[in-house]
């Protein structure tokens, strides 16, 4: 019996030494990293190196990150939420999770940016942007003797049955952004009918954003519908994509940037926000393998990323289709009547 | 007993004055914080109570004290088990109490609101000051129990389910509370009790549509059918297997074990990832078969035959590491006793080895049952348009719509399957005996298997070897090209992204990226490992060898956290474990927790498996022998456990090096775990670099496992095997 007491004590002492408690130095700032993982890490790295402050990076998905947020509002770990979708960015001010904070560098930021901050209460800001569009693989779809979609209403036309795909519109951002463009194109109805129509051409409906991409790369699929920027570094790898931005015009997202409220290191995380809306701060993108279009005027336009001045772009309505009930009402409209249709 | 209680007083009176009471920001205590001891934060709990306010800790020193006078009274005096008895109930009562009462920002109830009015006062979360106190008082109240006869008066099994009750409470049914209350609630927190059963009995959950039209089924029947599928596939590969190690001459019985070993040691993603790369619609083997045999290329893999294929070739080794203990442990008495009676071979193995082997088979399936269940990565990588609950639970959390509420309905529904099996799985084994470890004398020879077994064992077990060995080459090979599937060019390069050590001025420096996460995973793996194998043996011997009232309640708790899906644990101790009385997240320790408790159940499975067969005389003839439990449990249990033991040590470090969804949301800036980086490879794209990690965990548990295998070594029953016959008839 004493043998347990001891061995119990033991214990104890494993226990002390274990890595037990976070750092949480005066010189630090912890920031969530919604965007490329390469990304992330260039952007600490040159952040540590501009500001002499350490900083506590934790790469995560956009969905993630709200849901960690969420479950840690009582007792807030981090400091600042660095990218992704500016939807969720949107949600989390709607859910009083960030901080009101006004940069003295918004006059120096393209109008969309801007308009991110006005509307959420200048709890987030836009940082890049992203156009949706339509990506295809060039020998698969060679293969198959198919001529490349200009527009949405090509990928309709029976000839692409089977072969298209797109992220499930309940798990991912990057669909809401398409059911939403396409609400904001059609009418609500129309877009319906659309994607019911849409819904026998795709093969599958994967969770994760970021898979269509992939697939197309992989030749798992030979079209899909994504982020335009996404295929850059696709080219680079040696991969045969290409894009286009359809015809009747296309809505586009914009990464955020925002203050958690009851951050701990409340004055960092400002360094670091200034830094990131910085014309230097904004350039590491293209060295982190990120090709989205930055939202200071003055930093430089990524290679190969097509321009927002060459894309017809709707006016998109983040006000209206950014807010939770409009959002949870298509999501649940597309589930029901679309997703859960037989092919 | 007198001593041992005095022993865990004295420990709590070091834990209440002397150790820090709170967590103590910054990890480890650097001096400027001790100059200000017993003041300041690091001060002792009875320090703090005095001096600085907090007069809520006070009330612990009275059971303390009463502790202290009890244990003076002379050691026949009736009296103080009593006293320790109440001293501990009061001393954890006021304890919890004051935890959950006082909170970071205030009053942590809204009634203490209503009654004090608010803030209220202020505490952080608990240190290691409050831990000892708290263990100490539990161990008074086991100490008194067993003084007064409970368990036959045995302090060491009153301890051990004490202790193993308060921590599976803290750490099980503490945060599956918190998330399963959320089943309740609608999104703004208040309790709504038509939105649960709206959701509920949702049609997406239960439709039976795909019965009678081309319409989905609902995900649960999706869920259910898959790990039925599963579970009987893996047993029964698992026993072919089992079989072929033990009792044929099979001439690459190391091949087998390697490969048996290989899939629980690969990370999630890369199974799902290497299936594609074969099956999928530009995968090796389909080119072929189009190629060759002109079959089309088609995307039969994403679905229920990916992930079937994916999870039977992930879990099978499961179901062996049990069913090889089990096969072993067969006595060849009763079975060279059905020979002498003229049975022939495939009699004697219908009726006398089979049934016997039911623990096994009964574990086993529950395992692939359960494993299928909460299996994440081969679903989300493979799983196409066919939904399981796992990932559902998983994008009801992170999706585009978050419903933590919808979450929680799931996970219910996903609780009660696995709650199903348990039951039938009990049901099934009844209460036969399976005993065939016994002291006496056991010499006989296992018999070979009787042909037809031996064929079909064969005739399973080499097309699933030759697949597993085909889909590992796959994986090799992607860590070496430079695009798997597109541009097979030889290269080092994901390997130096990863792991490129550079020598600078001051020494070696680690400049690849995967570097810090391997760090951490491999220090956070070897910890939890250990610990998960001492605490689920320990229950399992509880739960084996000891009658005691609410034991079936206590097996309950014990398997609970196993049957949680991982994305629901990972919520669920992010909601319990940020706020005090224990405030944990960010830590490595969350990490440590959260792979012991959902661990344990394997260590539990295997160590009931392997001990309904060890015959409890020879416990009996320890004790009587004068040995105590403690010694009885050392010398000779231990000993016979020793394939329970590997299960247990093995399979934990596996998990905490290969679990995904659990820790997701538990990985911090300071402690990343290697699967989490892989899983953002593979999100970004960067299968060859994914790979390549993953081919250095796969070499690095390998390793570990041999030098478990070796450190721990084989038991040895008293058997002969046809080596020593041969020597025997040589000589």
């Amino acid at each position: 019996m004493r043998r347990l007491a001891i061995a119990a004590a033991t214990g104890f002492v494993v226990l002390l030494a274990a890595p037990s408690a976070p750092v949480q130095a005066q010189s630090a700032v912890t920031v969530y990293c919604s965007v490329l993982d390469e990304w992330c890490n260039v952007m600490r790295n040159e952040f540590e190196r501009a500001s002499g402050l350490r900083v506590l990076l934790t790469t995560k998905s956009t969905g993630e990150t709200l849901a960690q947020l969420r479950a840690e509002a009582a007792n807030p770990r981090a400091d600042v939420w660095w990218g992704g979708g500016g939807d969720q960015h949107l949600q989390a001010a709607e859910l009083g999770l960030t901080e009101e904070y006004r940069s003295p560098t918004l006059p120096k930021l393209h109008d969309w940016a801007r308009r991110q901050a006005e509307q959420s209460g200048h709890r987030t800001v836009g940082i890049y942007a992203g156009t949706l569009g339509i990506v295809w693989n060039t020998e698969q779809l060679q293969k198959r003797n198919l001529a490349a979609p200009k527009c949405w209403a090509d990928l309709v036309k029976p000839e692409y049955r089977n072969e298209i795909q797109m992220s499930s519109a309940a798990t991912s951002g990057t669909s809401y952004t398409f059911l939403a463009t396409l609400a904001q194109i059609m009418g609500e109805d129309q877009a319906f009918d659309y994607l019911k129509r849409l819904h026998r051409n795709v093969n599958q409906y994967p969770r994760s954003g970021a898979a269509p991409m992939r697939n197309t790369s992989a030749g798992e699929t030979t079209i899909a519908i994504t982020w335009m920027f996404a295929i850059v570094p696709e080219v680079l790898q040696g991969f045969p994509v290409a894009t286009t931005a359809p015809c009747e015009g296309t809505g586009y997202e914009i990464g955020s940037m925002s203050m958690i409220r009851g951050a701990r290191n409340p004055e960092n995380a400002k360094r670091w926000y200034e830094y990131a809306l910085s014309p230097e701060g904004q350039a590491t993108g293209v060295r982190g393998k990120s090709f989205q279009i930055p939202s200071h005027v003055d930093a430089p336009l990524p290679p190969n990323t097509p321009r927002l001045s060459d894309v017809k772009l709707i006016d998109y309505d983040f006000a209206r289709y950014g807010s939770n009930e409009v959002r949870t009402r298509l999501i649940k409209r597309w589930e029901t009547e679309v997703a859960a249709l037989p092919r | 007993m007198k001593r041992t209680a005095a022993l865990w007083l004295g420990l709590g009176w070091v834990g209440f004055a002397v150790l820090p009471w709170y967590l103590v920001e910054g990890g480890s205590l650097s001096l400027d914080l001790l100059s200000g001891w017993p003041r300041g934060a690091a001060g002792g709990g009875l320090f703090l109570g005095l001096l600085e306010g907090r007069w809520w800790l006070l009330p612990l020193a009275l059971p303390l004290l009463a502790a202290l006078i009890g244990l003076r009274l002379p050691t026949d005096d009736r009296r103080i088990s009593d006293i320790l008895v109440w001293a501990g109930i009061a001393g954890l009562a006021w304890f919890v109490f004051q935890g959950f009462a006082i909170g970071l920002r205030g009053w942590g109830g809204n009634w203490l609101v209503a009654l004090f009015g608010a803030p209220g006062p202020k505490q952080e979360g608990m240190g290691y000051g409050a831990f000892l106190t708290a263990l100490s008082f539990l161990m008074l109240l086991t100490h008194g129990l067993a003084a007064r006869g409970f368990c036959r008066g045995d302090a060491f099994t009153v301890s051990s389910i004490g202790l193993i009750i308060a921590l599976i409470t803290a750490f099980v049914f503490f945060p599956i509370w918190e998330i399963l209350v959320s089943a309740f609630k609608d999104n703004d927190g208040r309790f709504a009790l038509n939105e649960f059963a709206a959701k509920f009995f949702d049609n997406s959950i239960w439709g039976l549509d795909c019965t009678y039209s081309s319409l989905r089924c609902g995900v649960a029947w999706n869920t259910l059918f898959l790990a039925i599928l599963v579970g009987v596939g893996t047993t029964a590969l698992g026993l072919a297997f089992a079989l072929i190690a033990t009792r044929t001459a099979f001439r690459f019985k190391g091949l087998l074990r390697i490969l048996t070993v290989l899939p629980i040691i690969t990370p999630p993603f890369v199974i799902g990832l290497a299936v594609i790369l074969l099956f999928g619609r530009s995968g090796a083997v389909s080119a072929i078969l189009y190629e060759w045999f002109d079959i089309p290329r088609s995307r039969w893999i994403y679905g229920l035959p990916g992930i079937f294929l994916a999870q039977m070739l992930a879990f099978t080794p499961i179901a062996f590491l049990v069913m090889i203990g089990v096969v072993q442990g067969i006595s060849p008495s009763l079975e060279e006793a059905s020979q002498t009676l003229r049975a022939k071979s495939w009699t004697t193995f219908s009726t006398i080895s089979l049934p016997l082997m039911r623990p096994g088979i009964a574990n086993g399936f529950l395992l692939g049952f359960i494993e299928s269940m909460a299996d994440f990565g081969n679903p989300l990588v493979l799983g196409g348009n066919f939904d399981v609950l796992s990932t559902k639970i998983f994008f009801a959390v992170v999706g585009a719509s978050h419903d933590q509420g919808r979450a929680a309905v799931l996970a219910i529904i996903l609780l009660a399957f696995t709650l199903g099996a348990f039951y039938a799985q009990h049901r099934w084994l009844g209460n036969r005996s399976y005993t065939t470890v016994t002291g006496k004398g056991d010499s006989g020879l296992p018999l070979p298997l009787p042909r037809r077994v031996a064929i079909l064992c064969y005739g399973t077990a080499i097309p699933w070897a030759v697949l597993t060995i085909v889909i590992y080459v796959t994986i090799l090979i992607g860590g070496f090209v430079k695009t798997m599937g597109r541009d097979y060019t030889p290269t080092l390069q994901h390997y130096l992204t990863g792991f490129a050590i550079e020598r600078a001025s001051w020494g070696i420096h680690f400049s690849g990226s995967a570097w810090n996460s391997f760090f951490t995973t491999i220090q956070i793996s070897a910890i939890a490992a250990p610990l998960t194998a001492i605490i689920g043996l320990l229950t399992a011997y509880l739960l084996a060898r000891q009658r005691f009232a609410g034991q079936r309640a206590f097996e309950f708790g014990t398997m609970l956290s196993f049957a949680i899906p991982g994305t629901v644990v990972g919520v669920s101790y992010i909601l319990a474990y940020n706020v005090p009385p224990i405030e944990i997240t960010g830590t490595g320790l969350i990490l440590i927790i959260c792979f012991v408790f959902r661990n344990m159940p394997v260590g539990v499975r295997s160590g009931i498996a392997t001990m309904s067969q060890i015959d409890k005389s020879l416990d009996e003839a320890s004790l009587t022998l004068g040995a105590r439990t403690f010694t009885t449990v050392w010398r000779v249990i231990l000993p016979l456990l020793r394939p329970a033991i590997v299960a247990a040590l093995v399979y934990s470090f596996v998990r905490a090096m290969t679990a995904v969804s659990a820790i997701i949301f538990l990985v911090s800036a300071e402690y990343n775990m290697a699967t989490a980086y892989i899983v953002g490879r593979v999100e970004a794209g960067e299968f060859g670099l994914a790979i390549a990690y993953s081919s250095v965990l796969i070499a690095v548990m390998l390793v570990a496992i041999l030098m478990i295998q070796i450190s721990v070594g084989e038991r040895r029953l008293g058997r002969r095997s046809t080596s020593d016959v041969a020597l025997q008839g040589a000589g």
